[in-house]
């Protein structure tokens, strides 16, 4: 038997966000919102953990009311009970909030393993995962690619990503995993799990529920303040020649990179 | 700020007189006692505690303490004993920012059998470095990395600590950020100082779409991950001097609480890594067949470049996970960057749209690579990537 607890995010999909370059404000209209991907590595993660092992999976997100979206999606893939953290002091959290706000919910419960995503594709900053596991005085694995738990059930097992390759962590129960790429294949949620997710057991937590001083919460408990936003220099297109005459071609590439002083 | 003691709720279990560095704590008949003027409220007692008996309470930093704070510090990664090549790019950064406020550069070295590097450091721009060895840090864990970091930080008060955004910098600062209740901006590509002689953040958001500027004014620390390859490193000056100070940090294995049992490298003998390269020669799905993956191995040859691989070329196994560039593979900016039957798609641009020079050659004239290469070619790769390979040859040989 684990408890699992896997913290989601919902995000826009950020290849649609653009910037209107006049009043230097993102366009979100229209742009659909989705349960973060790799939050869905987590999902499946925790899903599949339970399946071997018996066990909980309590999906729970900090978010506006329509992040609801996001916690039915994983209820529907095979969470058990969904935690709704949504209150307007909540809003405008840094990851350093965020986490926060997170663990001073999770921490009132029981747990055995915390599963992220590695990070969320809007804010791509990998930094809720180990913030949480630190408040929570837990140990961390991040960019877990593959995971078991060991016979007896208290240790995990994890293959985590380094930037030459992997290596193989071992830790103890309670423990915060983030979860990438190649740790699995996320099932997609049919109908009977769509239907069944509205019938499970669903919280929602505001302020006065968490008990947390406001201060310490969203943009006023942020460190660290967004001052502008502004679009990237895009790169232009520069010189585009057709090879007719490839050796000529070539010769006007090199050209050019040794003006460059590129090679 | 304070340490709070809780007393009845202790359990007099004598863990943390061990895990303090600074000698702060002492037994005191069946539980303990805190020497305050010793402590430097490094975090260490309080995450070793089983019963949460130690609190400690961090408040936002006001106007008149901030300029105590001073100091750039930079954490030097390495790896099996190599100084990881971003190290040198923080240097290099953190020595300007330093100039910029008047104040010195500190690089910090942790593990095994490497005070080696800590020349090197200042040769880079470094004023001094501080060297952390034990036989505990020899492979890396995010429990003693984070002891050893808080316990340098904590007393020193710096004013800035930068990390490299690598697997383990982007693992290691938020814990960190956490433990000491600190404002963390990921994977920067712009650090600046501003009138107000605050760190000035910028990084990109939404996949690349949008750049933010972000800052910390109320903590300090300022601390920021660093993404690899964009600052460029100096040269270094073997005429430069600075100070090596070796700092004792005691860990005791109970405090590392995750263990690597097995270190594997994916790296293929003689395939470069994408992050580290000045220059790449990336392949997409117009390669056609991985014998074909000789054209481009050639002219990386030539030219000392990584082999980079979009995701299909990856996905079908052609080149390992290490090489693929995009957004489910690696960021980077290289000086120079080939793109060769890659269509450009925007998860694809994602990964390498800052690259300096971009040349594209694609035989579809409509391919979105094009909008944004320096230097595109119109044509079969097979026709022409050969006539650039000699081309190239002939004028390396010239010089
Ligand atoms: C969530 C997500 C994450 C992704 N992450 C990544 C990522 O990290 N990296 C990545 O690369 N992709 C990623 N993708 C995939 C991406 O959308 C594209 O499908 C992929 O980049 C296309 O690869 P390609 O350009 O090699 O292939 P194609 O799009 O098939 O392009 C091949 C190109 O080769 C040209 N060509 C063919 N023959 C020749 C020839 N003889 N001479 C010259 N040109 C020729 C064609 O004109 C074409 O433009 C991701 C997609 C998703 C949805």
């Amino acid at each position: 038997m684990v408890k699992i607890v896997v913290p989601v995010k919902q995000v826009p999909e950020v290849t649609e966000v653009r910037m209107n370059e006049e009043t230097g404000t993102l366009i979100r209209d229209g742009v659909p919102s989705i349960l973060n991907p790799f939050d869905e590595l987590a999902v499946e993660a925790a899903i599949q953990l339970k399946e071997k092992h018996g066990g909980e999976v309590t999906i729970i997100t900090m978010g506006p009311p329509q992040a609801k979206d996001a916690l039915l999606k994983a209820l529907a893939m095979g969470g058990d009970r969904a935690v709704h953290l949504t209150d307007r002091a909540f809003a405008g959290a840094d990851t350093w909030a965020t986490a926060l706000t997170l663990a001073e919910y999770i921490r009132k419960e029981e747990f055995d393993i915390v599963i992220c995503g590695k990070q969320a594709i809007d804010g791509d900053t990998a930094q809720v995962g180990p913030e949480l596991a630190e408040l929570l005085g837990v140990p961390q694995i991040c960019y877990v690619q593959k995971l078991a738990l060991s016979e007896d059930g208290k240790q995990v097992i994890a293959q985590r990503g380094t930037d030459e390759g992997h290596e193989v962590v071992k830790a103890k129960l309670p423990v915060l995993l983030t979860a990438t790429k190649g740790l699995n294949e996320p099932r997609l949620p049919n109908i009977m799990g769509i239907m069944k997710a509205k019938q499970k057991p669903f919280v929602e937590v505001n302020i006065e529920k968490l008990g947390t001083d406001p201060s310490r919460l969203g943009l006023k408990g942020s460190p660290t303040q967004v001052r502008k936003v502004f679009a990237p220099e895009k790169k232009k297109g520069g010189i585009k020649i057709d090879a007719d005459n490839p050796a000529a071609a070539a010769k006007q590439l090199v050209e050019f990179l040794t003006k460059k002083g590129a090679i | 700020m304070g340490l709070i003691y809780d007393r009845d709720t202790c359990t007099g279990c004598m863990l943390c007189p061990k895990a303090c560095n600074f000698g702060a704590i002492e037994k005191d008949g069946d539980k303990v006692k805190f020497d305050l003027d010793k402590c430097v409220l490094c975090g260490s007692c309080e995450e070793v505690c089983p019963v949460d008996a130690i609190k400690i309470e961090r408040k936002k930093v006001d106007a008149n303490e901030i300029a105590q704070y001073k100091n750039v510090f930079v954490f030097c990664e390495t790896h099996e004993g190599r100084l990881r090549s971003v190290a040198l790019e923080l240097v290099t950064k953190g020595r300007e920012l330093a100039d910029k406020l008047g104040e010195k550069l500190v690089a910090i070295l942790i593990g095994n059998d490497i005070e080696e590097h800590a020349q090197t450091l200042i040769y880079h721009g470094a004023d001094h470095v501080l060297v952390v060895e034990g036989k505990i840090f020899t492979d890396y864990t995010t429990d003693a990395y984070t002891i050893a970091m808080t316990s340098l930080i904590a007393p020193r008060k710096p004013a800035i600590v930068l990390y490299g955004a690598t697997n383990n910098g982007r693992d290691l600062a938020p814990r960190i950020a956490a433990r000491l209740a600190l404002g963390l901006t990921a994977d920067c590509t712009g650090l600046e100082i501003d009138e107000a002689r605050q760190l000035v953040q910028t990084r990109p958001a939404f996949g690349g779409n949008i750049m933010a500027e972000i800052i910390s004014p109320y903590t300090r620390p300022q601390m920021a991950t660093v993404r690899p390859n964009v600052f460029k490193p100096g040269e270094p000056d073997t005429s430069r001097k600075g100070e090596i100070e070796k700092v004792n940090i005691e860990v005791s294995p109970i405090q590392v609480r995750t263990r690597v049992t097995e270190k594997v490298s994916e790296i293929v003998e003689g395939m470069k890594s994408v992050e580290e390269a000045d220059i790449i020669v990336c392949s997409g799905r117009g390669i056609k067949d991985p014998a074909n993956l000789e054209l481009p191995k050639q002219l990386a040859k030539l030219l000392d470049a990584a082999i980079g691989g979009s995701r299909p070329i990856v996905d079908m196994g052609w080149l390992p996970p290490t090489q693929q560039v995009g957004q489910s593979g690696r960021t980077v900016c290289p000086k120079l960057y080939f793109a060769l039957g890659i269509s450009g798609a925007i998860q694809h641009q994602i990964g390498m749209s800052s690259s300096d020079i971009i040349v594209a050659i694609n035989k579809d004239p409509e391919a979105p690579i094009f909008s944004i290469a320096d230097f595109g070619i119109v044509g079969d790769l097979f026709t022409v990537l050969p006539e650039v390979i000699a081309e190239v040859k002939r004028v390396l040989d010239s010089r």
